[in-house]
Order: C-alpha cells, then structure tokens, then sequence
C-alpha cells in the first residue's frame, strides 16, 4: 500500500449526503480481475451522460477539480456495498483523501487499506471546507496525517482525529496482512482450542464438499 | 466487571479473540468464509503475487451467483464476456488453492447468503464473512456475520482473521402481532424509515422482541440482511427453537452427538436479561403496514398507503434538493398517493426474499390471477434447492400459469451485473433490497416491497395495498 503523509492538492466539493457505493461505481462495472483501471467509471452515472458524453455539469469534469486528490461530501458517504472497487475507483481517479461528516463502515475501512484517508469532521466544518473547494484552483488544502490537522486554504488548521493503528499504517505504508502474520503462533493456538472445545465447529472439510458438489 | 452482563454480540465476539493489540484492536478469528466471483480475483491474486496460500479452505466456500444468467439455456450460452471471465478466474482460483466450490451445474447453486444457511454452513455463534454487505443476512442464525471488502478478503484467507475494533451495541425491539398482509420486509422496511440509512452506523443490531420471535428463519433472514440498509456492522437475532429446528438435518451442520453440545452452547448465547445497549429502539408492530420504498435510497420509505412527500416541505436547502432529485429519478409527484402507480416489470428474488417462504407468499397471490398486460413478472428462487422445492409444491406452476417467468438460481435483476436488468425509464416493484438510482439497470426505478406486495403489483400492474387482494 502506498504511504499516505501528507498531501496538498485540490479538493472537489460534492455537496451530497448519502452517496452510496453504485453512484459511486456501478455494478456493472465490477466486472474486472484487477484492482486497476475502474477511475474512467467513477460516478459513471452522474459523470457521463446516457450517450456517454461527459455532463460538463458534475464537478470531476470541470476544470481544476479534474486535478482532484480531496473530495469533500455529506452524511453517511460510501453507504451500500462492500465493494472495494469503490475506494480503487476514487484512487484511480488520483482522489487520496475523502473528507465527509460521517462514513458507512465498510466503505470507511476498505480506504485504509488503499491508502485513502477518509476524515471524519463536523457538518459546519465540512461545509466550510466546501465553499473553500468551490473557490477552485487557488484554493488547494493540505492534509497533514503526520499533525492530523487539514489546513484550509486561508492557513487555518483544522484538527482530525484518526485510529492510532490505522495512521500508523498509513502513514508507513504497511501491509495489514504481513503484521498479522507476525500473529500466526497466536492463531494457530486459538485454532487448537477451538478445536478442543466446539469440535462440531470445524469446517466442513475440502473432501466432504467437494465429494457432494460432483 | 468479569460477571458483567452481555450481548449476543459481546458473547460471540468474545469467543472469538485470538489477541487483544495494546489500542483496543483485536485479531477476530473467523470460522467461516463464503467467497464469489466479483470481490474475489483481486484477493487471490494478491495472494499468488506473496507467495501465501489459503490458511483455512475446509472454512471456505466458493460460489457463483452475481454475473450468472437465470436463464434456461445457462449452461450452454454465451454468457457476457466479462462476467465469464470472473466466473472462470473463480474456477481456476478455487482449483488452485483446494477450495470446495459449488460450480453452476451444481444442483445446490444459488444467492451465496441463501445457500450458506440452507447447507448449515452458517451457524448459530460462528464469525461468518463474506465479501458482500448483505452477509449481514446470516445473523438470523445467531451468527456474527458481516461484510468484507476485497483487501479483507485477502485477510481471512491468509490468516483466517481479520482486524476488528469492536462495534456498539443497539437493539430493536419490535413487540405486538404484525397486521395482516404484512411480514418481515415491511418489518426492516419500517425499521429502516424510522432510524434511517445511517441509523446502524458503527453499531451491531441486535433484533429482539415478540414479532422477531414470531419469524420463521426465512423472515429473520429478511430482516437481518436489510440491516446494512440502515449503516449497521452486522444484524443479529439470538438463537433459539426456531434456529434448532432450522439447523437441524442440514448438510453441513453437525449431527448428533455434536449437535447436542453445539446446541448447549448455543442456547447460552441469547443477550443476558440486564445487558446494556448503546442505542436500543421499539416499534409496535400493530402500527406497521405493507411498505413501499417512493425514492432512491430505503428509508425514503413510507405504508402503501401513504404519498410521495414534497421536497417543498424540507426547510434544509441541501435535503430539500435531494429530495427533488429523488422525486424526479424517480418521475413521481410531490402528493401523489403510492398506490396505484403502474409498473413496467416485477422481480421477486434476492437475497433479501428468495427463499421456500417468499416464493410461497408470492404464489400465494398469484394463484388464480394473471399477471397484467404489459407487465415483465420474474421470479428467481435463491437457489437451485429452493427451485426444486418450490416445484415439489408445484408453485412454479401457479406462477408460470399466471404468467410469470419462472427462472434459475442467482442474484439476477437486484443488482445489474448480469442479463437481468431495467431499461432506462422502466418502473420496478422488487422485492430486493437497494433502490438506489441506476441499481437494478441505467435509469430503473426501484420500488421496495414485499414479495406479496410484488405479487400484487404484478398481476393488478400497478402498486397495490396486498390487503385489498388477499381477502
């Protein structure tokens, strides 16, 4: 995963509440084996037009904003799916960091993991931080993770407060799955009790499945 | 506090931590990991690029259900290119890394959250992930179930763990005796309305309560998957009778002497009389009716016989243009009563209302009737065993006689990753779960309801109140 620290750019304003996982990448295009590519179908339906033209309306097709790397937005952003293909469509597009009062769960941790940091802050500051975004290009805000502090165009500093494990990782770039390997004795011991315990609880087995499916 | 009095969802989490890391983040043990061929290939690709393997591929199980066709011919069409490549990246993943797969041939093929309790895979205690939200689902059992992105995925399967900070605690209480006519869609439906889309947030809802209780599983299930609907981790109903019965004889649960025992822990699971809950609401069930979701997200939900609100209403600038844009996508009038707006096409499947039960609901309006002129009606059992059954009963003569498609297993129209979808402008009543803009198809129209309700609406062809048709 690529080290988020800090990150001065242009932030776009998405002045909506709920935006959910399908408008911020439709089902439809889920259908890849990569992590890669999906930033052309960010907010597909809200970007692109039925004939697939893009709406000069919406806010990524203007001029700075397609320069993006901060969004802001409302309520409850990410709301829906598990899909990560969201958080790989918004980095993909180059957008690093989601600024919105609240977050859905699932779409809150799967940014970690790519890098996004998604930053929890008040309506009214958020509201504030979006009349900043509409000022456009002279406008760029900083997000310092190191401070955790988003400093506003006018050098004001706005305080954030984050997951001490999840900064961490961030802010090193770590691989989740490398740390809990570090666990595996710990793993393998709960494994054996469980074992003991609540032997009914053990997975069907490979054989057992695979001999029914044929 | 070591007697303190517990959650179901304390107890299961407790009975699940590996570790406890120095800021509060505990390494969850998983006991169960269903995957399907969307939010997989990334996972075993970033496994095959380290050189790991699956820690645990007895606890897995693959499946294919989002991209399939429900068409007759499904096995021998050409299926859209892009969906057959996931689909074959997922058989040559499950080959290479020993994991049981149930393949589309398969007579047990179906929704991943249909099938996971149908084979007793899900369990009453158990951690169950899966990467898509509506693993919530498999909460109806007991379970601790919840969705998983893509990069957890790829955790589970390495390390059979995840990362987890503990979630709060909420309980909703739904007391009395349901009205007629209405069931555990109008429940969550209801539910959603009241605490909204982010109403769960960082929370686990715990449902409780006599009309809960009063659910078979298939209605626990119901409402349990709708629960990331309204923001929540993960929904759950504590294990009782009802879930024994259920569990009991299924392929993959334990038998006999082990379910015995499984059976004495279960039954110590049930939240403790005086736990305490962060966020706890109740509801009168007697208050509730058959629901219809008039917007694009599920609590813009009101009764059947309720109007489409007006945005005029909303004093907040920014709601209030939300609002709007809703009533328009949705080509509704501020005012207009619900009833009576005609539909273009009914799918009644998902996993959200695919099961015996729901199909049962749906014939059981159909019977007699005829779907209306104009009018596209699908249903989709949840599974191939649910199609079997349903045919034992001989519902799909019921609803093929009416005029319904009566079609093979998989998510089909909920989402528009496969054939199955709305055409822009066309007006569906589902009996999913998500009726946010372009989800079941560019442009469609999303009605939220009831599989009765959906049946309702297909054979008069236009949203009706159940209750005038079922006297």
């Amino acid at each position: 995963m690529k080290a988020f620290t800090t990150l001065t750019g242009i932030a776009a304003p998405l002045p909506l509440s709920n935006v959910d996982t399908d408008k911020i990448i439709p089902a439809r295009h889920l259908k890849t084996i990569e992590r890669t590519g999906l930033g052309k179908h960010l907010f597909d339906t809200l970007r692109y037009n039925a004939d697939g033209s893009e709406n000069p309306e919406f806010v990524l097709n203007r001029e700075p904003y397609r320069h993006a790397e901060v969004l802001i937005a409302y309520e409850n952003f990410g709301c829906g799916s598990s899909r990560e293909h969201a958080p790989w469509a918004l980095l993909d597009f180059g957008i690093r960091c989601v600024i919105a009062p609240d977050f859905a769960d699932i779409f809150h941790g799967n940014s970690f993991k790519n890098g996004i940091l998604p930053i929890k802050l008040p309506r009214e500051i958020c509201e504030q931080l979006m009349d900043d975004a509409r000022l456009g290009a002279n406008a760029r805000v900083t997000i310092d993770l190191e401070r955790q502090v988003v400093v506003r165009p006018n050098g004001e500093e706005i305080p954030f407060e984050v997951d001490p494990l999840r900064r961490h990782m961030l802010l090193e770039g770590l691989d989740e799955i490398d740390q809990t390997m570090a666990h595996t004795a710990a793993i393998g011991t709960y494994e054996a009790m469980q074992a003991s315990d609540k032997p009914w609880l053990a997975g069907p087995g490979t054989t057992a499945l695979m001999d029914t499916a044929r | 506090m070591a007697n303190a009095p517990r959650t179901l969802f304390d107890k299961i989490w407790a009975a699940h931590v590996v570790e406890t890391l120095p800021d509060g983040t505990v390494l969850l043990y998983i006991d169960r990991h269903l995957i399907h061929e969307v939010t997989s290939p990334q996972a075993f690709e970033g496994l095959r690029a380290a050189g790991r393997r699956l820690r645990r591929p007895d606890a897995t199980i693959g499946v294919v259900d989002h991209n399939v066709p429900t068409s007759a011919d499904r096995l021998t069409a050409v299926n859209e290119p892009e969906s057959a490549l996931q689909i074959a990246t997922l058989e040559r993943n499950v080959a290479e890394f020993d994991v049981p797969y149930i393949p589309l041939a398969d007579a047990r093929q179906g929704i991943v959250h249909v099938i996971g309790p149908e084979l007793g895979l899900s369990l009453p205690g158990v951690t169950l992930v899966c990467g898509d939200s509506h693993t919530s689902t498999h909460g109806a059992l007991g379970a601790l179930a919840f969705g998983i992105g893509t990069s957890e995925v790829e955790h589970v399967m390495a390390t059979q763990t995840l990362l987890q900070k503990p979630a709060k605690n909420m309980r909703v209480t739904v007391e009395g005796t349901l009205p007629v006519g209405c069931g555990a869609k109008d429940i969550v439906l209801a539910i959603i309305g009241q605490i909204g889309t982010a109403g769960g947030t960082g929370h686990v809802i715990e449902f409780a309560g006599s009309a809960i209780r009063a659910l078979d599983m298939a209605g626990r299930m119901t409402v349990c998957n709708m629960s990331i609907e309204a923001g929540a981790r993960a929904g759950m109903i504590a294990p009782d009778e009802t879930t024994f019965a259920y569990v009991t004889g299924r392929q993959f649960a334990p038998k006999g002497e082990a379910l015995e025992q499984a059976i004495a822990w279960w039954k110590t699971l049930p939240s403790d009389a005086d736990a305490v809950f962060d966020k706890d609401v109740t509801i009168d069930a007697a208050t509730i009716a058959p629901m219809v979701t008039w917007g694009t997200n599920p609590e813009a939900v009101v009764p059947i016989t309720g109007t489409v609100p007006d945005p005029a209403d909303e004093p907040d600038p920014e709601r209030r243009a939300q609002l709007q844009r809703m009533v328009d996508y949705m080509a509704l009038t501020p005012g207009q009563k619900l009833a009576g707006t005609p539909v273009d096409v009914v799918f009644i499947g998902s996993c959200t209302n695919s099961r015996i039960e729901d199909i049962r609901a749906a014939a059981a309006i159909a019977r007699g009737r005829h779907v209306a002129p104009g009018v596209r009606a699908l249903v989709v059992p949840g599974s191939g065993l649910v199609k079997k059954q349903a045919e034992e009963e001989g519902l799909d003569r019921i609803l093929l006689d009416a005029g319904f498609e009566w079609r093979e297993a998989g998510c089909s129209m909920c989402l528009g990753m496969n054939p199955d979808k709305l055409t822009p402008g066309q007006r569906c009543a589902s009996t999913s779960n998500r009726n946010f803009e372009g989800r079941q198809g560019p442009g469609g129209r999303t009605h939220l309801v009831s599989p009765a309700m959906a049946a309702a609406a297909a054979v008069t062809g236009r949203l009706t109140d159940v209750r005038e048709l079922a006297a």
